[in-house]
């Protein structure tokens, strides 16, 4: 890392606008809801200081509706939300996914269904930001654990949004959005920031949706720089233009979800702590995985093979790795701030090969350590 | 005739005709009109966006050769609010329905308007949901049927002028498929408008309100725009009396008020001289 990194005192939210800006986040279109808040608010005083827009829309689906809008554009665009708000964006976040407009999508998580507990600790969404939106479609959503992974993700999410033009939902809860935390940030020329791709220029006829062979993500121009193309949420061609035929809508969608499962690879982030010769492993993300952290230290203190398994990437699922890690070990235990969500899908990759148990919690109260240790003792 | 097809040919994606609007249906008139109000302006094609939601009306960005974007229902003007944003250099015009701008879409409707952003959006307004079926709108006349409304729709209907003019717009007008030369002059000066422009233009659709409301064929209902519209100047000098059961065509509202994305450059400007 350069010299000139700073280190600063954050907040999560604070974390993510700045990662946000740093990856080129020029748009910001808002609905202020808590635990979110301060991401739109830190917005509007940042991004004008950047030739950046912030806008405070009128409710959340016209929020997603300006950041499609101004992605199209050319602008690198995100909003952010929590719990009701994030149903509300549904509709257009499937047109974003559709359309193929890059743009990030931030949900610090609160308690639910409907308003349910707004100030509390959440991790309820898991699955609404996979299948929220109505129709098979693609989606990455990616959960930091602490404030830097914050900024880290934020980046991350930027990136990956440009690069496979896909709706990328950063999925925060409301400790890691509202804790500070020392925070370095590095220097912008030692990140990898990525762009959309671009038509080539002077190109004649562009097709907004046409792929040269082997590639899966088309080129994309902005509104305004002379190619004169068409958008729709619709089932369309190469060319932009709705289409019934039945071949190519079965090859848009095809194209549209190998996007994500041919790259799965690059998108999967995770860490693992103290796995190499665990027998029992604990399966956490976001705040959750702070605490089972902390959970296989006492573990360890005591003698007992405890491993973690950190999901970063939330969607697409961990499947080749949590596949793997249920030919290790004797025991997984998924915790997490809902009812089973994320367990569903370790289940159904790791139960053939290995017990899975559960651990939820969803009163608006975090899980603690010692939570974690006792259940690990149980199982 | 040469006229249109010159207008065709310069502002139409022509492999996208025929379009699939039912025969006598007046939005393809609506279309051209909105299409020659560019033209009179002599606006770049590279620098107009057209914006739709769902719904027949919402078809027309399809046909027209700019940069276009079909969107979700309802939401047209909350997508060009954030292309606005991002480019004020381009000129953002939105075409919508009745049921798309005023009832899933009317919140958006008054916020554009409230902001003043520099937007012009055209209601192709046929007093009916055409695309779904012929179910009642939000400006379907209160009595009249829809196949939602089959003993008669006891909703109030909306005026859409009064309603964006009290939300802010800073230009109003109203003309109909009949009345096309006055449209596109509404068009032209919505446009040219440095502020939120909003146009309703009345259309026919014989499909679905025409045939359940026996208001007759195509030529039929634009016999009663014709004969029942009347010019908002030439209104002032009428009676009451001789007033019923018209309605109002011509400009209805222009004013000048600061504009929402130069407003915001101010901001940008600030930070800009300080850096
Ligand atoms: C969220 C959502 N609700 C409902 C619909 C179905 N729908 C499509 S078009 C339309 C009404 C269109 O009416 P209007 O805006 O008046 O346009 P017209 O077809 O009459 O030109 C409706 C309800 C939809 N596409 N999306
Ligand atoms: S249903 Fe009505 S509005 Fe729709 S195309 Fe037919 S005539 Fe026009």
């Amino acid at each position: 890392m350069s010299s000139d990194t700073k280190i600063k005192l954050m907040q999560g939210n604070e974390a993510c606008v700045e990662g946000a800006i740093t990856a080129g986040m020029r748009f910001f279109a808002g609905y202020p809801i808590t635990p979110s808040t301060e991401i739109a608010e830190i917005s509007s005083q940042r991004l004008p200081r950047v030739g950046g827009k912030f806008i405070q829309m009128e409710d959340e689906i016209a929020s997603m509706a300006a950041v499609i809008g101004a992605s199209l554009t050319g602008l690198k665009s995100m909003t952010a939300t929590s719990g009701p708000g994030f149903s509300l964006k549904q509709e257009n976040l499937g047109y974003a996914s559709m359309a193929e407009v890059p743009c990030v999508i931030v949900n610090v998580q609160r308690g639910g269904p409907s308003t349910g507990l707004p100030t509390s600790p959440s991790q309820g969404d898991v699955m609404q930001a996979r299948w929220g939106t109505h129709g098979d479609h693609p989606i990455i959503a990616l959960s930091p654990s602490s404030v830097k992974e914050t900024y880290e993700l934020t980046i991350e999410a930027f990136n990956y949004s440009e690069k496979y033009r896909v709706p990328v939902i950063l999925l925060m809860d409301e400790v890691i959005a509202h804790m500070r935390e020392k925070i370095e940030i590095p220097n912008i020329n030692d990140l990898n920031i990525i762009d959309r791709k671009k038509p080539k220029a002077g190109l004649k006829n562009y097709n907004p949706y046409e792929v040269s062979d082997n590639e899966l993500v088309p080129p994309m121009a902005a509104y305004g720089e002379g190619y004169r193309f068409h958008v729709t949420g619709l089932t369309h061609d190469e060319t932009g233009f709705p289409s019934n035929d039945s071949n190519i809508a079965s090859n848009l969608l095809s194209r549209l979800m190998n996007k994500i499962e041919k790259n799965i690879d690059a998108i999967s982030l995770y860490e693992e702590y103290k796995l190499k010769d665990a027998e029992v492993a604990l399966v956490a993300y976001g705040s959750t995985a702070r605490s089972a952290k902390s959970a296989v230290d006492f573990c360890r203190n005591e003698g007992m093979k405890v491993g973690l398994f950190r999901p970063k990437t939330i969607w697409p699922f961990l499947e080749e790795q949590i596949s793997e890690l249920s030919k290790r070990v004797n025991k997984i235990l998924v915790v997490e701030m809902n009812h089973g969500q994320y367990a569903l899908e370790v289940e159904r990759v790791a139960s053939k090969n290995v017990n899975v148990e559960k651990m939820g919690k969803f009163n608006g109260e975090l899980i603690t350590p010692d939570e974690i240790y006792a259940k690990i003792k149980e199982v | 005739m040469t006229q249109t097809s010159e207008l065709v040919k310069k502002y139409f994606r022509v492999d996208k005709l025929p379009h699939i609007w039912c025969p006598g249906c007046g939005h393809g008139i609506l279309m051209r009109a909105t299409v020659k109000a560019i033209d009179n302006l002599g606006l770049d094609k590279d620098k107009v966006c057209i914006v739709s939601g769902i719904g027949c009306s919402s078809r027309a960005p399809g046909y027209m050769d700019f940069n276009t974007l079909h969107t979700t229902h309802g939401r047209a003007l909350a997508f060009a609010t954030g292309i606005k944003m991002a480019n004020p250099e381009l000129e953002v015009i939105v075409i919508t329905g009745d049921g798309d701008s005023a009832a899933i879409g009317g919140n958006h409707l008054i916020h554009a308007a409230r902001r003043n952003i520099n937007i012009t959006t055209i209601v192709f307004n046929n007093n009916i949901y055409g695309m779904t079926g012929g179910q009642y709108s939000p400006t379907t006349p209160t009595g009249d049927r829809g196949t939602t409304a089959p003993y008669g729709n006891i909703d109030k209907n909306f005026d859409l002028c009064n309603l964006t003019k009290a939300a802010g717009a800073t230009y109003v007008g109203r003309a109909t498929a009949y009345h096309a030369n006055l449209l596109t002059k509404l068009v032209e000066k919505g446009i040219e408008n440095k502020g939120f422009s909003f146009v309703e233009a009345v259309s026919v659709c014989p499909t679905y309100y025409g045939r359940k409301n026996k208001k007759g064929d195509s030529v039929e209902m634009m016999k009663f725009l014709k004969n029942n519209a009347i010019n908002i100047k030439a209104a002032e000098k009428m009676s009451n009396e001789k007033l019923m059961g018209k309605f109002l065509i011509g400009e209805f509202h222009n004013s000048q008020e600061p504009e929402y994305t130069s407003q915001y450059q101010k901001i940008i400007d600030m930070f800009q001289k300080e850096r």
